[in-house]
């Protein structure tokens, strides 16, 4: 496989091939019948995952620096850069995204009748958006394609979405474009303080601006303050949440999914690749990491707890995926390797189940037209098929050993808790409340008394449907019971990200956040 | 390099994979062939026995090699990350083995049995799926190398534990007891997982081999992590092994089929806490006081549960609080240091209780039978419904007295000798602290309690006059040989058991010893001296004899009246009925003060109070109304604006420079 990679130069383009695909993808739709869109869109997002299948070839596990870099100027005079490349942890965010699209379009089959065009136009734009902000090496070019993947979500939640979508498609949007202009702002002083210290050559090159930014500590504090809003809204931590769940609610299936597994990683990432390795003085100050990591555990309990509470099933997991994000940043935050590892390895599992789940409630809800949990009961007999994809992602949901959501919950837990003990035993009643969310739901789904008539004749999964949750399954099992190969891929980046920290963390903090 | 590689120990890995893919094939099945019961009875009782075939290849390897230290087979790195690495890796040792000569040697007579038992449900083969997934779970349990594969094993029991009891998951009642399983057993784990991270931050490991030689140099005999490791991984057993406080789902979960109960609720998975202590011995040795609390909460609910029992009319609600009680005593055992005891006790109560549950299978599948025959719904398993069914049920019946003598503890039966030893050792420690006296009084109280609710089960049972109804009791008929078969197997191991380990002649202890002997190391067995132990073994004979008579002369099973013309009980014994209490209890101060705060409080009050309708929706009427005042203020004046940017600069530049 190397060979042939090498073959073909495959790490000089790939990495462009991908942002460019979907664009051209994109404009190819508008040249298609309506009737057609769907399976352009299925074709152009397989041959997307098929392109970055070979990232996982072509990445070298061993080495903590980007690779695959491509760079072209852009705007010069600005020192404005198309600067990309992948290190660990957006390699597996790149793979996830790539993998999901697919199965997003094939999930909007049947649920999507109207303006078909724009529908998978707008998915394919997204997917761009999306993997530029994993792939971007320069600050100016990343907040382009945040903003980019912005304004297609939108209208895919406030055109195609339920009842209450336009309240809910501006929540989203005022939300996070709050954020990100704050986030702007901080670039731009980043941008121009680097560039001043580097004698006037000015760069939005993230190398560049890492390198040279000395932002004195109380401009950092605010800084830090802008990319941390930017971010928070986005995974979203407790307060900054209300938004997920309406969003979640009006989307439809796809919306929901890609919402849910791509966009809430972003501010993880952002946490990851910006925020902490910028202003690490600020984001490990004792008073600001406490904070951080309180809220990162009351979001744990909290989303758990609320999700247990929720009539509308869809709702559920949407607030379950508030409590699942916080252990990302609790994880982070501990500033351990198994913790960070951890960090990654539940926001690659939770993009895979709990997109499986809204894939699953959207089966539900295209079938009986409801997603609340009281319309439903016993159709574990009627689609047995169904019931049985249902338990085993909700079981990788709750975190099960032998799934994907054990590997990251715990690795996540038992790295924190060398730094931060309480924190961690606080999180681990988490696995007390997510069972009881879910398998209480799929207790008044699809077991006790099939005793409404609606109820009796559903049908069971169709091929297509296999084809959705089969891949996910498959990648359920397959982390659980053997995640070392991303795990292999993803450790040199994690180590370097926390030297990268500690390194440039005045002393007080280090000696706080150090491990053991 | 061990001395089992190479042997049949290599083939360890069959023993979780034929459960495995016998899962898988019954899975598939009963999508497909859900009705081809031949060949789900096929797969599913072959595989585990192959299996066992396996396991005993293995014990075999294990009795040439005699190995000193354990043989870790390493399959794949499981878990990497940072000072982490986790194999995915099978232990064999002689405590691994003997185990899962149980799970697959048991398991597999359960499963032959259900073969009968289950023939006629329509879910047969989602039945045998889920059965052998448990082997395979349960399987991974006793063999994982290291926590965390052991704890692979853990969960996977108790998801097909909830998975059983919500086999017939129609009923509310049953759908709702597997849920209850899942969750109380969650709490324990949560528990457990918090032993793992803290044993991991000192140690620095989680595999047995290096935490066994690394705990006693880092750990400090009686030290807080130590106690503190010691009792987390305990609060998990608790959850497990059904005990004080979270023993309350256990007797919920007959809601399962009666084969089920045997094997998961009975003779293995439930034991899983014992396994546990025995396998941590090193960690709870160096914790004395977590050791006496093992053996305290074991002693307390050995007594408690065995209270319960004496009132219960359901004859698998007698047989969970039984099994809740004599899991007490196989803490008592671990607690006292006295491992070997522990696991003897499991090994013959998985062959007694096992024999008792599938006995209690027969009655209630003849029972349910006939009521089938005469269409009438009269509950089949309530003992006031049956009496007399010694003349139609004679196998099940003289088996099931064979097991009740064991467990009330008559020698030279197995669980005389295994219920003995424990006590004794608790006994022993006597000298050290009154404390383990009043530990011993405990156990030798549910003792008494023990012979006596079996024996009125069995009164009750096989007994006096029949009150199942004129019109069924020609169709009661003894069970078919698929279960009667497996029903006189375990009564033989039942009467041979106690071979295993004979008191100072015994082969399990010594069997046992290069597992348990890092630990003897720390804390030294207890072990009473010799004309104590003889005056032990006759005071308990005498307390069992006791127990019977009390039975036999107190009880009037001709006085009994059918479940549905019973008059309610009042009462103390109204509140052993219903069983304390307990269940509401937790309700009333867990369960619905949660939920309410999270409905309330959490959700209401804050998500959708504070933040969205104050905060989020609030600031937009904010926004609107500053709009409104902004198109005010571009009134045209000249002045009105001269005046606003003076008073804004000063104020911008009094924050400035304040």
């Amino acid at each position: 496989m190397e060979t042939f990679l090498g073959d073909i130069h495959y790490a000089r383009w790939v990495l462009s091939a991908l942002l460019v695909l979907p664009l051209a993808g994109a404009a190819l739709l508008a040249a298609v019948p309506a009737a057609a869109a769907k399976r352009v869109a299925l074709l152009v997002t397989v041959a997307e995952f098929i392109v970055s299948a070979g990232l996982w070839w072509a990445y070298d596990p061993a080495g903590p620096a980007m690779q695959l870099t491509a760079a072209a100027p852009w705007v010069r005079e600005w020192g404005i850069g198309y600067r990309v490349g992948i290190d660990g942890i957006s390699l597996t965010l790149v793979l996830l995204t790539t993998f999901l699209m697919p199965l997003a379009v094939l999930g909007s089959w049947a649920g999507i009748t109207t303006r078909e065009r724009a529908y998978y136009g707008l998915l394919l734009v997204l997917t761009t958006g999306m993997l530029g902000v994993f792939v971007a090496l320069d600050l100016f070019l990343f907040y382009v394609f945040w903003e980019v993947m912005l304004i297609p979500m939108y209208f895919v939640i406030g055109v195609w979405g339920g009842s209450g979508r336009l309240y809910a498609s501006i929540k989203f949007f005022v939300y996070t474009m709050l954020g990100s202009l704050l986030m702007l702002v901080a670039i731009l002083y980043l941008y121009y303080d680097a560039g001043r210290a580097a004698g006037g050559a000015y760069s939005f090159s993230y190398d560049f601006v890492l390198r040279h930014a000395a932002v004195p500590l109380r401009a950092q504090f605010w800084l830090f303050g802008a990319f941390f809003l930017a971010f928070a809204i986005k995974v979203p931590m407790v307060p900054f949440h209300t938004w997920l769940p309406d969003a979640h609610v009006e989307a439809p299936t796809a919306g929901s999914v890609i919402l849910a597994a791509i966009l809430l990683k972003m501010g993880a990432y952002g946490f990851i690749r910006f925020a902490l390795p910028f202003f690490p003085s600020v984001a490990f100050h004792p008073t600001v990491s406490a904070v951080v990591i309180a809220l990162a555990v009351v979001g744990i309990v909290d989303g758990a707890l609320v999700a247990m509470v929720q009539p509308d099933f869809k709702k559920l997991i949407a607030y379950s995926s508030v409590s699942h994000l916080g252990f990302v940043v609790l994880g982070v935050w501990a500033l351990t390797v198994e913790s960070a590892q951890g960090a990654v390895m539940v926001m690659i599992n939770h993009g895979i189940s709990t997109g499986a789940l809204f894939f699953l409630v959207g089966m539900l809800y295209e079938r009986r037209h409801s997603r609340l949990i009281a319309d439903f009961g016993g159709i574990a007999r009627v689609v047995p098929a169904y019931a049985a994809a249902l338990t085993l992602v909700s079981l990788s949901s709750i975190g099960l050993p032998g799934t994907n959501g054990f590997v990251g919950e715990f690795l996540v837990l038992l790295g924190t808790f060398r730094t931060h003990p309480a924190a961690a035993a606080i999180a681990t009643t988490a696995v007390v409340f997510a069972a009881a969310y879910l398998l209480w739901a799929l207790q008044r789904i699809i077991y006790q008394p099939l005793d409404k008539r609606e109820n009796e004749a559903l049908p069971d999964l169709v091929p297509r449907e296999y084809a959705v949750l089969v891949p996910l399954m498959a990648v359920i099992v397959w982390l659980g019971l053997a995640p070392a190969p991303i795990l292999r891929r993803t450790e040199p980046s994690v180590r370097h990200f926390i030297e990268t920290v500690q390194s440039r963390s005045a002393p007080p903090a280090v000696a706080e956040a150090e491990p053991r | 390099m061990s001395a089992l590689a190479g042997s049949a120990a290599d083939a360890v890995g069959l023993t979780v994979l034929l459960p495995f893919l016998g899962f898988l094939v019954n899975g598939a099945l009963a999508f497909v062939g859900p009705r081809r019961t031949r060949l789900i009875s096929i797969v599913g009782v072959g595989s585990v026995a192959a299996a066992f075939g396996v396991a005993v290849l293995v014990f075999l390897a294990v009795l040439g090699a005699h190995p000193d230290e354990p043989y870790v087979r390493s399959f794949w790195t499981w878990m990497p990350a940072g000072d982490l690495a986790v194999r995915a890796a099978l232990q064999v040792d002689q405590l691994s083995v003997v185990m899962l000569l149980v799970v697959t040697g048991v398991g597999a007579l359960i499963h032959l049995f259900s073969v009968g038992y289950m023939g006629e449900d329509p879910g047969y083969a989602r039945y045998f799926a889920y059965l052998n997934l448990f082997i395979a779970f349960m399987v991974v349990l006793v063999l994982g190398a290291s926590f965390p594969v052991l704890f692979i094993g853990w969960e996977g029991v108790g998801l097909c534990s909830y998975l059983l009891i919500g086999f017939w998951f129609t009923d509310r009642e049953k759908a709702a007891a597997g849920l209850k399983a899942f969750l109380v057993n969650r709490i324990g784990d949560a528990g457990f997982l918090v032993g793992m991270f803290l044993l991991f931050k000192h140690l620095g490991t989680l595999e047995f081999v290096a935490v066994a030689e690394r705990a006693p140099r880092l750990l400090t005999p009686g030290g807080g992590p130590a106690t503190a490791i010691a009792l987390l991984l305990f609060l998990g057993c608790a959850g497990k092994s059904a005990q004080i406080p979270l023993y309350t789902w256990l007797p919920d979960a007959m809601a399962g089929p009666t084969p089920v109960s045997a094997l998961i609720h009975a003779a293995t998975m439930v034991t899983a806490g014992v396994f546990l202590v025995a396998r941590a011995g090193v960690l709870f040795a160096l914790a004395p006081a977590a050791s006496a609390a093992v053996a305290a909460v074991g002693a307390v609910t050995a007594l408690f549960a065995a209270t319960i029992g004496l009132k219960q009319w359901d004859i698998k609600k007698v047989l969970a609080y039984s099994t809740v009680s004599q899991l007490g005593y196989m803490f008592v055992g671990v607690g006292s240091g006295a491992y070997a005891a522990g696991i003897f006790h499991l090994v013959t109560h998985s062959f007694f209780k096992a024999l008792l549950f599938l006995g209690a299978g027969s009655v209630i599948h003849a029972l349910h039978r006939a009521y089938h025959h005469t269409h009438r719904r009269a509950d089949a398993q309530d003992m006031r419904n049956m009496g007399g069914l010694a003349t139609c049920l004679p196998v099940t019946s003289r088996v099931m007295w064979v097991a009740t003598l064991a467990i009330a503890g008559i020698p030279p039966l197995a669980g005389f000798f295994s219920k003995d030893e424990i006590l004794a050792a608790a006994f022993g420690r006597g000298a050290e602290s009154p404390f383990w006296y009043g530990v011993w009084l405990l156990g030798a109280a549910a003792a008494l309690l023990t012979a006596f609710y079996m024996t009125r089960l069995m009164l009750y049972t096989f007994h006096g006059p029949n009150r199942t109804g004129t019109p069924e009791r020609p169709h009661i008929r003894e069970s078919p040989r698929v279960m009667t078969l497996p029903l006189v197997a375990l009564a033989a191991l039942t009467v041979a058991g106690g071979l295993l380990n004979l008191p100072h002649v015994g082969t399990l202890h010594h069997w046992l010893e290069p597992v348990t002997r890092a630990a003897a190391e720390l804390v030294a067995e207890p072990r009473p001296p010799l004309g104590t132990e003889l005056a032990l073994m006759a005071l308990a004979v005498l307390i069992a004899a006791t127990g019977i008579w009390l039975a036999r002369t107190k009880l009037r099973p001709e006085l009994l009246v059918p479940a549905d013309r019973s008059k309610p009980e009042t009462g103390w014994q109204k509140l052993l009925l219903e069983k304390y209490r307990v269940d509401e209890f937790y309700d009333a101060v867990l369960v619905r003060p949660v939920v309410w705060l999270s409905r309330v409080v959490l959700w209401k009050a804050l998500d959708a109070g504070a933040i969205d309708a104050a905060g989020v929706n609030g600031s937009a009427v904010v926004a609107r109304s500053l709009g409104w005042l902004g198109s005010r203020l571009q009134s045209g004046q000249v002045g009105t604006y001269v005046l606003i940017f003076v008073v804004g600069a000063l104020a911008v530049l009094g924050a400035l420079t304040g």
